[in-house]
Protein backbone atom coordinates (compact mmCIF):
# COMPACT_ATOMS: atom_id res chain seq x y z
CA UNK A 1 0.00 0.00 0.00
CA UNK A 2 1.37 3.42 -0.97
CA UNK A 3 0.81 6.30 1.38
CA UNK A 4 1.70 10.00 1.37
CA UNK A 5 4.57 10.46 3.76
CA UNK A 6 6.26 13.91 3.69
CA UNK A 7 4.73 17.27 2.78
CA UNK A 8 6.18 19.04 -0.26
CA UNK A 9 7.65 21.87 1.84
CA UNK A 10 9.35 19.38 4.15
CA UNK A 11 10.84 17.53 1.17
CA UNK A 12 12.10 20.66 -0.58
CA UNK A 13 13.56 22.26 2.54
CA UNK A 14 15.14 18.92 3.54
CA UNK A 15 17.18 18.68 0.35
CA UNK A 16 18.14 22.35 0.27
CA UNK A 17 19.26 21.96 3.87
CA UNK A 18 21.27 18.83 3.02
CA UNK A 19 23.12 20.55 0.16
CA UNK A 20 23.73 23.71 2.21
CA UNK A 21 25.07 21.78 5.21
CA UNK A 22 27.50 19.72 3.12
CA UNK A 23 28.86 22.82 1.39
CA UNK A 24 28.97 24.73 4.68
CA UNK A 25 30.96 21.93 6.30
CA UNK A 26 33.49 21.73 3.47
CA UNK A 27 33.92 25.50 3.10
CA UNK A 28 34.03 25.73 6.89
CA UNK A 29 36.96 23.30 6.98
CA UNK A 30 38.67 25.53 4.39
CA UNK A 31 38.22 28.49 6.75
CA UNK A 32 39.40 26.42 9.74
CA UNK A 33 42.54 25.46 7.80
CA UNK A 34 43.58 29.14 7.66
CA UNK A 35 44.30 28.84 11.39
CA UNK A 36 43.88 25.20 12.46
CA UNK A 37 43.84 25.78 16.22
CA UNK A 38 40.99 26.22 18.68
CA UNK A 39 40.93 28.21 21.91
CA UNK A 40 38.72 28.90 24.91
CA UNK A 41 37.95 32.47 26.01
CA UNK A 42 37.57 35.80 24.24
CA UNK A 43 40.96 35.73 22.51
CA UNK A 44 43.50 33.25 21.16
CA UNK A 45 46.43 34.74 23.00
CA UNK A 46 45.74 34.56 26.71
CA UNK A 47 48.94 32.81 27.72
CA UNK A 48 47.06 29.49 27.96
CA UNK A 49 47.65 28.16 24.45
CA UNK A 50 45.24 26.33 22.16
CA UNK A 51 42.94 23.56 23.42
CA UNK A 52 43.09 21.77 20.07
CA UNK A 53 45.51 21.87 17.17
CA UNK A 54 45.43 20.06 13.86
CA UNK A 55 48.86 20.42 12.27
CA UNK A 56 48.46 20.88 8.53
CA UNK A 57 44.69 21.21 8.79
CA UNK A 58 42.12 19.03 7.03
CA UNK A 59 43.02 17.30 3.74
CA UNK A 60 42.22 19.25 0.60
CA UNK A 61 39.64 16.69 -0.60
CA UNK A 62 37.47 17.70 2.37
CA UNK A 63 37.61 21.43 1.65
CA UNK A 64 35.94 23.81 -0.77
CA UNK A 65 37.80 24.98 -2.78
CA UNK A 66 40.20 22.03 -2.94
CA UNK A 67 43.25 24.25 -2.48
CA UNK A 68 44.17 26.69 0.30
CA UNK A 69 41.98 29.63 -0.75
CA UNK A 70 40.44 31.39 2.25
CA UNK A 71 38.74 34.23 0.36
CA UNK A 72 36.83 31.80 -1.87
CA UNK A 73 36.03 29.48 1.05
CA UNK A 74 34.45 32.43 2.83
CA UNK A 75 32.42 33.29 -0.25
CA UNK A 76 30.95 29.76 -0.39
CA UNK A 77 30.43 29.66 3.34
CA UNK A 78 28.50 32.93 3.66
CA UNK A 79 26.39 32.24 0.56
CA UNK A 80 25.23 28.88 1.87
CA UNK A 81 24.90 30.27 5.40
CA UNK A 82 22.22 32.60 4.02
CA UNK A 83 20.61 29.70 2.14
CA UNK A 84 20.57 27.72 5.41
CA UNK A 85 18.99 30.59 7.35
CA UNK A 86 16.35 31.48 4.73
CA UNK A 87 15.51 27.81 4.12
CA UNK A 88 15.38 27.15 7.86
CA UNK A 89 13.01 30.07 8.41
CA UNK A 90 10.75 28.85 5.58
CA UNK A 91 10.69 25.39 7.18
CA UNK A 92 9.93 26.79 10.64
CA UNK A 93 7.12 29.04 9.44
CA UNK A 94 5.57 26.15 7.48
CA UNK A 95 6.01 23.68 10.33
CA UNK A 96 4.45 25.91 12.93
CA UNK A 97 1.61 27.08 10.65
CA UNK A 98 0.65 23.51 9.67
CA UNK A 99 1.21 22.07 13.15
CA UNK A 100 3.94 19.79 11.76
CA UNK A 101 5.98 20.51 14.90
CA UNK A 102 3.27 19.70 17.41
CA UNK A 103 1.66 16.88 15.43
CA UNK A 104 4.68 15.02 14.06
CA UNK A 105 7.77 16.10 16.02
CA UNK A 106 6.69 16.64 19.62
CA UNK A 107 6.94 13.35 21.57
CA UNK A 108 3.62 12.16 22.98
CA UNK A 109 3.15 10.73 26.46
CA UNK A 110 3.19 7.21 25.06
CA UNK A 111 6.41 8.08 23.17
CA UNK A 112 8.09 8.95 26.46
CA UNK A 113 6.88 5.69 28.03
CA UNK A 114 8.24 3.65 25.13
CA UNK A 115 11.65 5.30 25.06
CA UNK A 116 13.46 2.36 26.72
CA UNK A 117 11.98 -0.11 24.27
CA UNK A 118 12.75 2.19 21.35
CA UNK A 119 16.41 2.35 22.35
CA UNK A 120 16.58 -1.44 22.59
CA UNK A 121 14.82 -1.80 19.22
CA UNK A 122 17.21 0.63 17.54
CA UNK A 123 20.24 -1.24 18.91
CA UNK A 124 18.87 -4.54 17.57
CA UNK A 125 18.01 -2.82 14.25
CA UNK A 126 14.35 -3.73 14.75
CA UNK A 127 12.15 -1.09 13.24
CA UNK A 128 8.47 -0.23 13.28
CA UNK A 129 6.48 -1.95 10.56
CA UNK A 130 3.18 -1.20 8.91
CA UNK A 131 1.23 1.84 10.01
CA UNK A 132 3.76 2.69 12.78
CA UNK A 133 6.48 3.21 10.16
CA UNK A 134 4.63 6.24 8.78
CA UNK A 135 5.15 8.12 12.03
CA UNK A 136 8.43 9.22 13.59
CA UNK A 137 9.48 7.06 16.53
CA UNK A 138 10.52 8.73 19.76
CA UNK A 139 14.29 8.65 19.16
CA UNK A 140 13.72 10.04 15.69
CA UNK A 141 11.58 12.84 17.12
CA UNK A 142 14.14 13.71 19.79
CA UNK A 143 17.07 13.72 17.38
CA UNK A 144 15.20 15.88 14.84
CA UNK A 145 14.17 18.30 17.60
CA UNK A 146 17.77 18.46 18.82
CA UNK A 147 19.04 19.24 15.32
CA UNK A 148 16.28 21.67 14.29
CA UNK A 149 15.81 23.58 17.53
CA UNK A 150 19.19 23.27 19.27
CA UNK A 151 22.16 22.44 17.03
CA UNK A 152 21.29 24.46 13.91
CA UNK A 153 20.25 27.60 15.85
CA UNK A 154 23.45 27.30 17.91
CA UNK A 155 25.41 26.99 14.68
CA UNK A 156 23.91 30.25 13.39
CA UNK A 157 24.40 32.05 16.74
CA UNK A 158 28.03 30.95 17.15
CA UNK A 159 28.57 31.98 13.52
CA UNK A 160 27.18 35.44 14.19
CA UNK A 161 29.24 35.73 17.36
CA UNK A 162 32.40 35.60 15.25
CA UNK A 163 31.34 38.79 13.44
CA UNK A 164 33.00 41.86 14.97
CA UNK A 165 30.15 44.00 13.63
CA UNK A 166 27.37 41.85 15.12
CA UNK A 167 29.27 41.74 18.41
CA UNK A 168 28.48 45.45 18.71
CA UNK A 169 24.70 44.90 18.54
CA UNK A 170 24.83 44.39 22.28
CA UNK A 171 28.45 44.54 23.42
CA UNK A 172 29.30 41.50 25.52
CA UNK A 173 26.55 39.16 24.26
CA UNK A 174 29.28 36.89 22.88
CA UNK A 175 30.21 36.13 26.48
CA UNK A 176 27.20 33.77 26.69
CA UNK A 177 29.45 31.39 24.73
CA UNK A 178 32.52 32.30 26.80
CA UNK A 179 33.85 34.83 24.27
CA UNK A 180 34.57 34.86 20.55
CA UNK A 181 37.21 32.12 20.52
CA UNK A 182 35.03 29.84 22.64
CA UNK A 183 32.21 30.49 20.18
CA UNK A 184 34.53 29.53 17.32
CA UNK A 185 35.39 26.28 19.15
CA UNK A 186 31.68 25.55 19.74
CA UNK A 187 30.94 26.28 16.06
CA UNK A 188 33.52 23.63 15.17
CA UNK A 189 32.28 21.05 17.72
CA UNK A 190 28.63 21.48 16.72
CA UNK A 191 29.60 21.07 13.05
CA UNK A 192 30.94 17.62 13.91
CA UNK A 193 27.86 16.79 16.00
CA UNK A 194 25.85 17.53 12.85
CA UNK A 195 28.16 15.20 10.91
CA UNK A 196 27.54 12.52 13.56
CA UNK A 197 23.79 13.05 13.16
CA UNK A 198 24.21 12.82 9.38
CA UNK A 199 25.90 9.41 9.57
CA UNK A 200 23.36 7.96 12.04
CA UNK A 201 20.52 9.42 9.95
CA UNK A 202 21.81 7.92 6.71
CA UNK A 203 22.50 4.60 8.47
CA UNK A 204 18.90 4.45 9.71
CA UNK A 205 17.60 5.43 6.28
CA UNK A 206 19.53 2.51 4.76
CA UNK A 207 18.59 -0.15 7.31
CA UNK A 208 14.88 0.76 7.34
CA UNK A 209 14.44 0.46 3.58
CA UNK A 210 16.66 2.75 1.58
CA UNK A 211 14.67 3.13 -1.65
CA UNK A 212 11.33 3.43 0.09
CA UNK A 213 12.68 6.12 2.44
CA UNK A 214 14.49 7.95 -0.32
CA UNK A 215 11.43 7.94 -2.54
CA UNK A 216 9.25 9.21 0.29
CA UNK A 217 11.60 12.15 0.79
CA UNK A 218 11.62 12.91 -2.97
CA UNK A 219 8.10 12.15 -4.21
CA UNK A 220 6.35 11.93 -0.85
CA UNK A 221 5.16 8.38 -1.61
CA UNK A 222 5.92 5.69 0.98
CA UNK A 223 5.12 1.99 0.66
CA UNK A 224 3.79 0.31 3.79
CA UNK A 225 4.85 -3.32 4.21
CA UNK A 226 2.13 -5.37 5.83
CA UNK A 227 3.01 -7.35 8.90
CA UNK A 228 5.05 -10.28 7.65
CA UNK A 229 5.81 -12.16 10.81
CA UNK B 1 17.65 -9.23 1.35
CA UNK B 2 17.34 -10.67 -2.16
CA UNK B 3 20.30 -11.11 -4.47
CA UNK B 4 18.80 -8.56 -6.79
CA UNK B 5 19.87 -5.90 -4.31
CA UNK B 6 23.60 -6.50 -4.77
CA UNK B 7 24.06 -4.78 -8.13
CA UNK B 8 21.97 -2.03 -6.66
CA UNK B 9 24.35 -1.69 -3.75
CA UNK B 10 27.41 -1.61 -5.97
CA UNK B 11 25.68 0.96 -8.12
CA UNK B 12 24.86 2.97 -5.04
CA UNK B 13 28.43 2.92 -3.77
CA UNK B 14 29.71 3.99 -7.15
CA UNK B 15 27.08 6.68 -7.29
CA UNK B 16 28.13 8.07 -3.91
CA UNK B 17 31.83 8.07 -4.79
CA UNK B 18 31.23 9.54 -8.21
CA UNK B 19 28.95 12.25 -6.90
CA UNK B 20 31.55 13.12 -4.23
CA UNK B 21 34.20 13.53 -6.91
CA UNK B 22 31.85 15.46 -9.15
CA UNK B 23 30.88 17.73 -6.24
CA UNK B 24 34.50 18.56 -5.47
CA UNK B 25 35.60 19.22 -9.02
CA UNK B 26 32.38 21.11 -9.71
CA UNK B 27 33.01 23.36 -6.70
CA UNK B 28 36.57 23.98 -7.82
CA UNK B 29 35.50 24.80 -11.37
CA UNK B 30 32.71 26.99 -9.99
CA UNK B 31 35.22 28.86 -7.81
CA UNK B 32 37.06 29.93 -10.97
CA UNK B 33 33.92 30.89 -12.89
CA UNK B 34 33.25 34.63 -12.54
CA UNK B 35 29.50 34.17 -13.01
CA UNK B 36 29.33 31.67 -10.16
CA UNK B 37 31.52 33.69 -7.81
CA UNK B 38 29.35 36.72 -8.51
CA UNK B 39 26.30 34.75 -7.42
CA UNK B 40 28.18 33.44 -4.36
CA UNK B 41 29.11 37.00 -3.38
CA UNK B 42 25.39 37.71 -2.87
CA UNK B 43 25.95 36.12 0.55
CA UNK B 44 28.54 38.69 1.58
CA UNK B 45 26.45 41.49 0.03
CA UNK B 46 23.51 40.39 2.20
CA UNK B 47 25.73 40.19 5.28
CA UNK B 48 26.93 43.76 4.75
CA UNK B 49 23.47 45.23 4.33
CA UNK B 50 21.69 43.20 6.97
CA UNK B 51 24.47 43.81 9.49
CA UNK B 52 24.19 47.54 8.83
CA UNK B 53 20.42 47.37 9.24
CA UNK B 54 20.58 45.64 12.63
CA UNK B 55 23.50 47.54 14.20
CA UNK B 56 23.52 51.26 14.84
CA UNK B 57 26.15 53.44 13.18
CA UNK B 58 27.75 54.28 16.48
CA UNK B 59 27.30 51.04 18.46
CA UNK B 60 30.61 50.30 20.16
CA UNK B 61 32.62 47.13 19.86
CA UNK B 62 33.07 45.29 23.13
CA UNK B 63 35.79 46.75 25.34
CA UNK B 64 37.80 44.66 27.80
CA UNK B 65 39.87 45.12 30.95
CA UNK B 66 43.63 45.02 31.53
CA UNK B 67 43.17 41.45 32.82
CA UNK B 68 42.11 40.34 29.32
CA UNK B 69 45.19 41.73 27.52
CA UNK B 70 47.10 39.27 25.37
CA UNK B 71 50.59 38.86 26.89
CA UNK B 72 52.11 39.76 23.54
CA UNK B 73 50.10 41.31 20.75
CA UNK B 74 50.65 39.14 17.71
CA UNK B 75 52.13 40.80 14.64
CA UNK B 76 50.71 39.46 11.41
CA UNK B 77 51.97 39.97 7.89
CA UNK B 78 54.83 42.45 7.81
CA UNK B 79 57.17 42.81 10.82
CA UNK B 80 59.29 45.54 9.28
CA UNK B 81 58.50 47.20 5.95
CA UNK B 82 61.27 46.43 3.50
CA UNK B 83 61.91 49.88 2.04
CA UNK B 84 64.77 52.36 2.33
CA UNK B 85 62.30 55.18 2.95
CA UNK B 86 60.72 53.42 5.92
CA UNK B 87 64.06 52.30 7.33
CA UNK B 88 65.31 55.89 7.27
CA UNK B 89 62.21 57.11 9.13
CA UNK B 90 62.43 54.31 11.68
CA UNK B 91 66.16 54.84 12.38
CA UNK B 92 65.35 58.42 13.24
CA UNK B 93 62.55 57.53 15.64
CA UNK B 94 59.97 58.81 13.12
CA UNK B 95 60.72 62.50 13.88
CA UNK B 96 60.78 63.17 10.13
CA UNK B 97 57.60 61.19 9.50
CA UNK B 98 54.53 63.14 8.40
CA UNK B 99 51.00 61.94 7.80
CA UNK B 100 49.63 63.58 4.67
CA UNK B 101 45.82 64.00 4.66
CA UNK B 102 44.39 65.19 1.36
CA UNK B 103 42.02 64.34 -1.48
CA UNK B 104 38.45 65.64 -1.36
CA UNK B 105 39.06 68.02 1.54
CA UNK B 106 38.97 71.79 1.95
CA UNK B 107 42.25 72.02 3.88
CA UNK B 108 44.87 69.32 3.24
CA UNK B 109 47.32 68.93 6.12
CA UNK B 110 50.56 67.22 7.03
CA UNK B 111 50.74 66.06 10.62
CA UNK B 112 53.75 65.03 12.69
CA UNK B 113 53.52 62.43 15.46
CA UNK B 114 53.78 65.20 18.07
CA UNK B 115 50.89 67.04 16.47
CA UNK B 116 48.76 63.89 16.50
CA UNK B 117 49.68 63.18 20.13
CA UNK B 118 48.68 66.73 21.06
CA UNK B 119 45.15 66.21 19.74
CA UNK B 120 42.31 64.60 21.71
CA UNK B 121 43.08 60.93 22.24
CA UNK B 122 41.07 57.81 22.90
CA UNK B 123 42.26 54.66 24.69
CA UNK B 124 40.41 51.39 24.17
CA UNK B 125 41.01 47.76 25.10
CA UNK B 126 39.58 45.83 22.20
CA UNK B 127 39.67 42.46 20.51
CA UNK B 128 41.41 42.19 17.16
CA UNK B 129 39.87 39.52 14.92
CA UNK B 130 41.92 38.19 12.04
CA UNK B 131 40.22 36.83 8.92
CA UNK B 132 42.22 33.63 9.57
CA UNK B 133 40.20 33.04 12.73
CA UNK B 134 42.40 34.07 15.66
CA UNK B 135 41.82 36.96 18.06
CA UNK B 136 44.10 39.02 20.30
CA UNK B 137 43.29 41.72 22.85
CA UNK B 138 45.29 44.93 23.04
CA UNK B 139 45.10 48.39 24.58
CA UNK B 140 45.27 51.06 21.89
CA UNK B 141 45.74 54.78 22.23
CA UNK B 142 45.38 57.14 19.32
CA UNK B 143 43.75 60.10 17.69
CA UNK B 144 40.13 59.57 16.66
CA UNK B 145 39.96 59.77 12.88
CA UNK B 146 37.00 62.15 13.34
CA UNK B 147 39.42 64.70 14.91
CA UNK B 148 41.66 64.61 11.86
CA UNK B 149 38.65 64.89 9.56
CA UNK B 150 37.45 67.94 11.51
CA UNK B 151 40.82 69.51 10.76
CA UNK B 152 40.73 68.95 7.00
CA UNK B 153 36.99 69.57 6.38
CA UNK B 154 35.91 66.77 4.03
CA UNK B 155 34.03 67.95 0.97
CA UNK B 156 30.44 66.79 0.49
CA UNK B 157 31.46 64.40 -2.30
CA UNK B 158 33.94 62.48 -0.11
CA UNK B 159 32.60 58.93 0.32
CA UNK B 160 35.60 56.84 1.33
CA UNK B 161 38.81 57.27 3.27
CA UNK B 162 41.83 55.60 1.62
CA UNK B 163 44.80 54.59 3.75
CA UNK B 164 48.22 54.23 2.15
CA UNK B 165 50.94 52.37 4.00
CA UNK B 166 54.73 52.30 3.77
CA UNK B 167 54.58 48.51 3.50
CA UNK B 168 55.75 47.04 0.15
CA UNK B 169 53.72 43.90 -0.57
CA UNK B 170 55.43 42.60 -3.72
CA UNK B 171 58.49 42.92 -5.94
CA UNK B 172 56.85 45.74 -7.89
CA UNK B 173 56.66 47.91 -4.80
CA UNK B 174 52.86 47.91 -4.39
CA UNK B 175 52.30 49.31 -0.91
CA UNK B 176 49.51 48.17 1.33
CA UNK B 177 46.34 50.20 0.92
CA UNK B 178 42.88 50.00 2.41
CA UNK B 179 39.65 51.97 2.49
CA UNK B 180 36.65 52.52 4.74
CA UNK B 181 33.42 54.48 4.32
CA UNK B 182 32.56 57.75 6.05
CA UNK B 183 30.26 56.01 8.53
CA UNK B 184 33.14 53.92 9.85
CA UNK B 185 35.48 56.91 9.59
CA UNK B 186 33.35 58.82 12.12
CA UNK B 187 32.80 55.83 14.44
CA UNK B 188 34.03 56.73 17.96
CA UNK B 189 36.40 53.73 18.12
CA UNK B 190 37.99 54.41 14.74
CA UNK B 191 41.37 55.77 15.82
CA UNK B 192 44.82 56.34 14.37
CA UNK B 193 46.79 54.45 17.02
CA UNK B 194 50.31 55.46 18.06
CA UNK B 195 50.47 53.42 21.29
CA UNK B 196 49.90 49.78 22.18
CA UNK B 197 49.62 48.61 25.78
CA UNK B 198 50.77 52.01 27.13
CA UNK B 199 53.99 51.96 25.08
CA UNK B 200 54.96 53.55 21.78
CA UNK B 201 53.49 51.46 18.95
CA UNK B 202 56.11 48.80 18.13
CA UNK B 203 57.30 48.42 14.53
CA UNK B 204 55.85 44.87 14.13
CA UNK B 205 52.42 46.30 15.05
CA UNK B 206 52.57 49.19 12.58
CA UNK B 207 54.73 52.07 13.92
CA UNK B 208 54.46 54.96 13.84
CA UNK B 209 50.71 54.96 13.15
CA UNK B 210 48.08 52.35 12.30
CA UNK B 211 44.34 52.28 11.86
CA UNK B 212 42.06 50.69 14.46
CA UNK B 213 38.63 49.83 13.09
CA UNK B 214 37.07 47.72 15.80
CA UNK B 215 33.98 46.40 14.02
CA UNK B 216 35.79 44.84 11.08
CA UNK B 217 38.50 42.22 10.59
CA UNK B 218 42.22 42.86 10.92
CA UNK B 219 43.09 43.25 7.24
CA UNK B 220 41.14 46.52 7.12
CA UNK B 221 43.45 48.08 9.73
CA UNK B 222 46.38 49.30 7.68
CA UNK B 223 49.71 49.55 9.51
CA UNK B 224 52.66 51.93 8.78
CA UNK B 225 50.34 54.75 7.65
CA UNK B 226 51.87 57.43 5.42
CA UNK B 227 48.99 59.04 3.60
CA UNK B 228 45.23 59.39 4.00
CA UNK B 229 43.17 60.41 0.99
CA UNK B 230 39.46 61.16 0.83
CA UNK B 231 37.92 59.92 -2.41
CA UNK B 232 34.50 59.56 -4.00
CA UNK B 233 35.35 56.15 -5.48
CA UNK B 234 38.21 53.67 -5.32
CA UNK B 235 37.52 52.27 -8.79
CA UNK B 236 40.72 53.80 -10.20
CA UNK B 237 42.99 52.81 -7.32
CA UNK B 238 45.06 49.66 -8.05
CA UNK B 239 42.65 46.78 -8.79
CA UNK B 240 39.63 48.94 -8.01
CA UNK B 241 38.30 46.90 -5.09
CA UNK B 242 39.39 49.32 -2.37
CA UNK B 243 42.22 47.44 -0.70
CA UNK B 244 45.22 45.18 -1.15
CA UNK B 245 43.45 42.00 0.00
CA UNK B 246 40.23 43.07 -1.68
CA UNK B 247 42.10 43.09 -4.98
CA UNK B 248 43.21 39.53 -4.07
CA UNK B 249 39.59 38.40 -3.71
CA UNK B 250 38.66 39.27 -0.13
CA UNK B 251 35.52 41.27 0.57
CA UNK B 252 35.71 45.03 1.02
CA UNK B 253 33.24 44.73 3.89
CA UNK B 254 34.96 42.66 6.57
CA UNK B 255 32.29 42.73 9.29
CA UNK B 256 32.16 38.92 9.57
Amino acid sequence: MIQRRHALTVRVTHWINAVALILLLMSGLQIFNAHPSLYWGPSSYTGAGPIFELAGGFPSWLTIPGTQWLAMGRRWHFFFAWILVINGLAYLIFSIATHHVTRDLAPTRSDWRSIGRSIADHLRLRHPQGEAATRYNVLQKLSYIAVIFVLLPLMVLTGWSMSPRLDSVWPGWVDIFGGRQSARTLHFVIAWLLVLFFFIHVFEVIVTGFWNNLRSMITGRYRIEHEQR
Amino acid sequence: MSNADWPRRRFLRQLVMASGGVLLSACDAASRNPHVTKVLSIGEFLSQHVQHAVTSRTALAQEFTEADLSPEFRSNGTDYPDSAEYRALAMNGFVDWRLRVDGLVERPVELSLDQLRAMRSRTQITRHDCVEGWSAIGKWTGTPLSEVLALVHPRADARYVMFYSADPMDDWGTRYYESIDMEDAYHPQTILAYALNDATLPIPNGAPLRLRLERQLGYKMAKYLMHIELVDSFARIHGGKGGYWEDEGYEWYAGI
